[in-house]
């Protein structure tokens, strides 16, 4: 295995902390083509009952993106990016957030395996936290190939 | 609502426009996702591609308009994708949904998205919380 697993799974992820923006939710609303005005209008999120407009659900994997270096996990575990895909994501959502939360994203590699002397799978989980509170989960399976 | 749902319920497709270049653009800056390969042909070239091809999540969030315009009232609680082949630019994508399971108010929603040519690039199950 090219990755090294014990220290893939002791070494620290700095901690993300993010603004949900109402402009960025539009943006990425704009983006994907979602025309559900709950994810980029607020006097429509508050019609339906929202404080603000509601973070949609593939949302949750572009705050850890506000990251200084967002891959530097990766790097710092001596992967070369161009051999890394993205095998498989999955969130639990606990509860809705919006515009305007301060959402903290806490990281670690929660597993680390080989497929085949040259293939390595990596295993991010992220704990989405509003006030300390957990609102969401992730998880991340990265395939890294050696070149 | 749940009691038109049932096992073998199929959701609406969503079928989407081909992925120009442009929405890889505006992807890749609104979703924070700014690796060039997604958006910069020379890059793309270099690592041996003939072309730039479509973010992963850009399908995945297509999944989640999907689910998320499903059911009203009903609530995403959690899912889970497999990525199985990467999705070239100019692709429309389809995604379609199957409900396999209710227990509790809770549906299970097997879900894919494919490309014209029968590929399919991802694949996964959600649970939606109908109660």
């Amino acid at each position: 295995m090219a990755v090294d697993v014990a220290r893939a799974l002791a070494q620290p992820i700095d901690p993300v902390v993010a603004l949900v923006e109402r402009g960025r939710l539009r943006a990425f609303a704009r983006a994907i083509g979602d025309t559900d005005p709950v994810h980029s209008d607020v006097e429509a999120a508050r019609a339906a009952g929202h404080p603000d407009v509601l973070v949609p659900p593939t949302f949750f994997f572009s705050l850890e993106l506000e990251a200084d270096a967002p891959l530097g996990w990766l790097t710092d575990l001596g992967v070369d990016l161009r051999g890394v895909l993205h095998g498989e994501q999955s969130f639990t959502y606990h509860r809705d957030v919006h515009a305007g939360d301060t959402i903290e994203c806490r990281r670690r590699v929660s597993d680390a395996y080989a497929k085949s002397p040259t293939r390595d799978f990596l295993v991010k989980h992220t704990d989405f936290l509003r006030d300390g509170d957990l609102v969401a989960e992730a998880d991340a399976v990265v395939i890294v190939n050696a070149l | 609502m749940s009691a038109r749902i049932a096992v073998g319920t199929a959701l609406p497709p969503l079928v989407l426009p081909p992925i120009s270049r442009t929405t890889l653009a505006l992807f890749a800056g609104a979703s924070g996702d700014t690796n060039p390969i997604h958006v910069d042909l020379d890059v793309a070239r270099s690592a041996g591609l003939d072309d730039v091809f479509a973010h992963g999540m850009l399908s995945m969030a297509y999944l989640g308009r999907l689910l998320t315009g499903w059911a009203p009232g009903g609530r995403l609680r959690s899912w889970r994708v497999r990525f199985t082949a990467i999705t070239p630019v100019l692709s429309s994508p389809r995604c379609e949904g199957v409900v396999t399971a209710v227990d509790d108010g809770v549906a299970t929603v097997e879900v894919s998205v494919r490309l014209e040519d029968g590929t399919t690039t991802l694949r996964g199950t959600a649970l939606v919380d109908l109660t």
